[in-house]
């Protein structure tokens, strides 16, 4: 054992390559720029893709593309899909898990803890696709010869901010429930701890998720986050990942065209505790339903 | 005139994996039961499929203990996320032996093998996912914050939708947090026995599941044991009432499938030809053995000829024979006995004066099959319009105005479900406000999904099996 | 092959309905009065019927019964009368080291190479089909679409292909569209009118139901279902109505009239499951190239390549198929 130990480690390892994730495929920023991602004790670990703004132009391009497939796909579809997402996550269950404690500088054990929270939360979230209807949705008794109902709808394109500070549970916890609504996502990751990020790009791309449904940004909130949150053709803006002091800026850029808003709390909030409906429910819109009866 | 005769395109029975001998599975074990060994056959063939260990009433209060054990040891302290992993591995599981699963239950069964394939094992699948993500979710199901599961659950299947009912019956009670001990009918208790190996290999805490084949006294001992604090019933009308009696009285809760009858009304503004295929897949699928089938055709006196004429060519079309041909539109009646029911019936009818047409497809010389057939000219008064035949036959009846249709379709104990076809939606919604059914469909017929709660108004039954509501059966609430 | 159906030159509406065709007003009561066709329904019974499945014999029959059912079709800018040669010579030798194989239906092309197409097919049995009408848009005037016909005729064409003025019928003048058909079948004499309704542009089901009707009421021996310049061509549940618009034809005047789904169809699975709707749908009588038509042109090869893994036994290769 000791000489194949020996030999593992005189082995230089083959390093990735950490793109962009847009419409399913991954490419290079476009402007070429890349930047250093380092571990907590400043420990050289990837060149991230520093993303641009023609990056996001390209990536709500896709979102838009997609919304339409994945907010008609049926819910239990919707459902399967995410929760092969989270069949492929606990197949990298490792891999996570080293780049979480990389990134967060949490121990193996904190890191591990961690990754299974993060694959708990896709599947709670999986299984909200075809329920979430039952539970917000209703008829209503209107005082007259009427059928009325009230359906929730995907919202459409959702551009956000991932949380700085939990590369996977926070990022998980911001994501999926925006793919579980059926709408599409462009995400710009922790700009420090992005490489989380870019794996689960990796699974997103590997499991039955449609190109164009999940992008993923690796930049700066500061840059992109205006970007997103002035572009005509974006829906809904998460700015959990922005500083504080940005957040009323992007607010009023959002104003502009009535993006929601998700109100987020000053300071990033522990992933591990439950979730509940609200992030849903910000990225759904009410229709109500008329229709007479009669013979 | 050419001939395009479709050659037999039989799905392997190797597929199957039968077994000689099948056990009870009781505490994650397959245990020898000590009741009467059954055989159970392919009504398609009459011939032995295999032996099947039964239970008696020691081993059902064998299976109670350990469901009880299993309980409130393990499975009601259980977060529900974990619940939840358990219930999706079971959906995956049977998604990944659905081939298998369908070939054995058209073998048991005697159903089509594209139903089998298509319908009934996809959909029982898709009951475990969907239940899998309730199982963390139940604060959210308009029970209050905490709903608490109810114990062990004691249930009791029909024949026509072996693997289905089960589904039905067991991802609700699993995703509630309950445990349960399962009867599957005496003539198709194989895919029932497979599913317990499915649970093996999902690793399910032992004791979760148990199911124990036999026959009715079996039901009758799960029934009226004190161990148990909740009863699922799906089956006849005149066993449902045997067992509310039986309940009556105690803390049981009961939930209960019964009997239909039901209506299907198509209006002279109907999508004609969508409604003839709705109307034949109203009676004619699965062999007309479905409780909510389309049994009574309530057609408006103005397109009765229209209809009468296109429903004969549309069924003469229609593939009777062997289950396992992947062309075989109509399969096997599951019994001699219940053959012998639908001959009964069908006598009466020719007695009673209604109009018999019978398609003219071959029929298969040996098994138990039964041709579709059509009754024109029937009348409420008939007992071919009020009785529940369970097989490939249609009574058709006619009406002059909605309010006639409704009337009809309202006359009778039963209420589980119905039909509307016509193109305009204010009708659709008024005749749906007006019929007394627990399940109504327009301009479709036999649609089932998990997320749509089904079950029965009247002597079809009490409970509804699916989506939010029918949560409520196996809560304490 | 020969005619099932009336070829005089001038149409007579049959007299059950003949009143639905007597003005503007009756025509359109009537075409709106048909019942609806239900999308999920008819797709569903669509999608079911495809998954029929045709082993062995049964498929060696229908493979063969598909290529005979064949309209070996180019339509290109760029045709030439070598191309025409070359597709003739196909048509009439599909595959020429399986001497049974099937001679296809016919060959379809533009009307300035139809004489070209009659030359290289005289004596073969295939006939000739034309497009015409100002094909595939239908965007000119009547004038030049019964000019374009007569060329199509003069040079010995068996079958003209028109198209439809789908501006017209989306517009509601049912009568306009009505009596270019008749107009065009007129002009046709002795020729084979199949109307296109290019159900791409028609969009709704209820509108490809009511075309159907118009185009037989107007004449046409068939209904197709496209040009195959516009997407979606054929489709199963368009083919399903159109199908059951021939049977509800047949059973109200007792005459034949046959469906030609074209565009979109490529492999032998596909071609096959339009067989069996023909078989459950229309019925059993319309199994023959007289009454059903395949309008294609890679489709020939694939099912060459089918039937020769259903004779040999094993898988063949593009390589074993001619291309031309």
């Amino acid at each position: 054992m000791s000489d194949s130990t020996a030999k593992q480690s005189d082995r230089i390892s083959v390093a990735k390559t950490y793109k962009l994730y847009i419409g399913g495929k991954f490419p290079r920023s476009e402007s070429g720029r890349v930047y250093p991602v380092t571990g907590p004790k400043g420990k050289f670990l990837a060149n991230a893709a520093h993303a641009s703004r023609k990056d996001v132009r390209d990536a709500v391009v896709a979102a838009r593309k997609a919304f339409p497939g994945w907010s008609s796909a049926t819910a239990y579809n919707r459902g399967q899909v995410l929760y092969r997402v989270a069949e492929v996550l606990e197949g990298r269950r490792d891999q996570f898990a080293a780049e979480v404690s990389a990134s967060e500088g949490l121990s193996a054990k904190k890191a591990e803890a961690v990754v299974d929270a993060a694959i708990d939360r896709w599947v709670w979230y999986a299984g909200w696709t075809d329920k979430i209807a039952s539970v917000l949705g209703s008829a209503n008794p209107v005082a007259g010869p009427y059928f009325s109902f009230t359906v929730p709808e995907p919202t459409g394109v959702v551009g956000i901010l991932a949380p700085q500070q939990s590369s996977l549970l926070g990022l998980v916890s911001v994501l999926a429930p925006v793919l579980a609504t059926g709408s599409t996502a462009v995400v710009v990751s922790s700009a420090e701890r992005p490489l989380p990020a870019i794996t689960l790009s990796e699974v997103l791309a590997t499991s039955d998720v449609p190109g164009g449904v999940a992008n993923i940004l690796t930049g700066h909130a500061a840059e992109l986050g205006p970007w997103l949150a002035s572009h005509g053709d974006v829906n809904a803006l998460d700015p959990t990942g922005a500083s504080p002091a940005d957040r009323p800026g992007l607010a009023r850029e959002a104003a502009n065209t009535v993006k929601r808003v998700l109100t987020v709390p000053e300071t990033e909030p522990d992933w591990t505790a439950a979730p509940d409906l609200s992030r849903l429910r910000r990225y759904l819109e009410a229709k109500t339903v008329w229709h007479p009866l009669g013979v | 005139m050419p001939v395009f005769e479709y050659a037999p395109a039989p799905e392997s029975r190797a597929i199957a994996n039968l077994k000689d001998h099948y056990k009870p599975f009781v505490d994650g074990e397959f245990v020898d039961g000590t009741g009467e060994p059954l055989k159970t056959i392919n009504p398609a063939t009459e011939e032995v499929l295999a032996e099947v260990g039964t239970a008696s009433k020691s081993d059902v209060d064998i299976a109670v203990k350990a469901a009880r054990k299993a309980y409130t040891s393990v499975w009601s302290k259980m977060p529900g996320t974990e619940r939840a992993k358990y219930l999706f591995r079971i959906a995956r599981l049977i998604q990944e032996r659905s081939r298998e699963l369908a070939v054995l239950e058209s073998l048991d069964n005697g159903k089509p093998i594209k139903e089998s394939r298509d319908s009934d094992v996809p959909t029982a699948a898709a009951h475990f996912f969907y239940h899998a993500g309730w199982a963390d979710k139940l604060e959210y199901a308009g029970y209050g914050a905490n709903p608490k599961p109810l114990g062990v659950a004691g249930q009791i299947i029909p024949w026509n939708f072996p693997l289905l009912m089960l589904a039905w019956k067991i991802a609700p009670a699993l995703a509630t947090g309950n445990t349960v001990v399962l009867k599957p009918a005496e003539t198709t208790p194989l895919t029932a026995l497979v599913f317990a190996e499915i649970c093996q290999q999902a690793e399910l805490p032992p004791g979760v599941v148990n199911i124990l084949p036999g026959a009715g006294d079996i039901g009758a001992s799960i029934v009226e044991h004190s161990g148990i604090d909740k009863i699922a019933f799906t089956g006849s009308t005149e066993v449902g009432k045997a067992i509310q009696r039986q309940v009556a009285g105690t803390a049981k809760k009961l939930t209960l499938e019964l009997g239909g009858k039901a209506a299907n009304i198509v209006f002279e503004d109907a999508p004609l030809d969508q409604a003839i295929d709705g109307i034949v897949n109203g009676i004619f699928f699965n062999q007309g053995h479905v409780c909510c089938a389309g049994s009574r055709l309530l057609v408006q006196e103005s397109v009765a000829d229209e209809v009468l004429e296109k429903l004969r060519y549309r069924v003469s079309t229609l593939r009777i024979g062997d289950p396992l041909d992947k062309n075989t539109d109509i399969g096997a009646i599951n019994s001699a006995e219940q053959l012998a029911k639908i001959r009964g019936l069908v006598e009466s009818g020719d007695a009673e004066g209604a109009q018999r047409w019978t398609s003219p497809c071959p029929v298969p010389d040996r098994g138990f099959f039964f041709a579709p057939t059509v009754f024109a000219d029937v009348h409420q008064s008939m007992r071919i319009a009020r009785e529940e035949i369970f097989g490939p036959v249609l009574s058709v009846l006619t009406f002059r105005t909605p309010d006639e249709a409704v009337a009809k379709a309202n006359n009778t104990p039963y209420g589980l479900s119905a039909g509307i076809w016509t193109e305009k939606g204010s009708r659709i919604l008024w005749m749906a406000n007006q019929l007394r059914a627990g399940v109504v469909w327009a301009n479709t017929f036999n649609r089932f999904d998990p997320a749509a709660p089904f079950g029965g108004y009247q002597e079809s039954g009490f409970g509804r099996e699916g989506g939010r509501t029918g949560l409520e059966a196996y809560l304490s609430v | 092959m020969t005619a099932t159906t009336s070829t005089s030159a001038a149409p007579v509406t049959p007299a059950p309905l003949a009143d639905a065709t007597r003005d503007d007003a009756s025509l359109r009561r009537f075409l709106l009065g048909l019942p609806g066709v239900d999308q999920v329904g008819v797709e569903q019974r669509a999608a079911a019927l495809g998954t029929r499945s045709i082993k062995k014999d049964a498929k060696r029959w229908a493979i063969d019964t598909a290529i005979s059912m064949v309209d070996l079709t180019t339509l290109e800018g760029a045709d030439t009368r070598g191309k025409v040669r070359a597709l003739a010579a196909k048509a009439v030798r599909p595959d020429p080291e399986r001497q049974d194989t099937p001679r296809v239906a016919a060959v379809c092309v533009y009307p300035d190479l139809v004489a070209t197409a009659v030359e290289a097919l005289k004596g073969s049995g295939v006939h000739v089909a034309s497009v015409a009408t100002g094909f595939p848009a239908g965007r000119t005037s009547r004038e030049i679409k019964l000019a374009d016909t007569k060329i199509a005729v003069d040079a010995g064409a068996h079958e003209v292909d028109m198209v439809i003025d789908r501006g017209a019928f989306l517009e509601g003048r049912y009568m306009a569209v009505f009596e270019e058909i008749q107009a065009i079948k007129a002009a046709c004499g002795d020729a084979h009118l199949k109307v296109i309704l290019e159900t791409g542009e028609l969009a709704t089901y209820d509108n490809v139901r009511r075309a159907s009707w118009l185009a037989l009421l107007a004449g046409g021996d068939f209904i197709k279902t496209s040009t195959g310049k516009v997407s979606p061509a054929a489709t199963l549940p368009v083919t399903h109505i159109m199908l059951q618009a021939v049977h509800d034809w047949h059973g109200q005047t007792g005459e034949l009239r046959g469906v030609k789904p074209a565009g979109g169809i490529r492999t032998t699975k596909d071609a096959i499951k339009y067989l069996v709707a023909v078989h459950e749908v229309a019925g059993e009588q319309w199994l023959t190239p007289d009454l059903f038509r395949f309008g294609a042109s890679s489709l020939l090869n694939d099912l060459l390549l089918q039937r020769r893994t259903q004779v040999d036994g094993h898988y063949s290769g593009p390589d074993y198929v001619t291309v031309d």
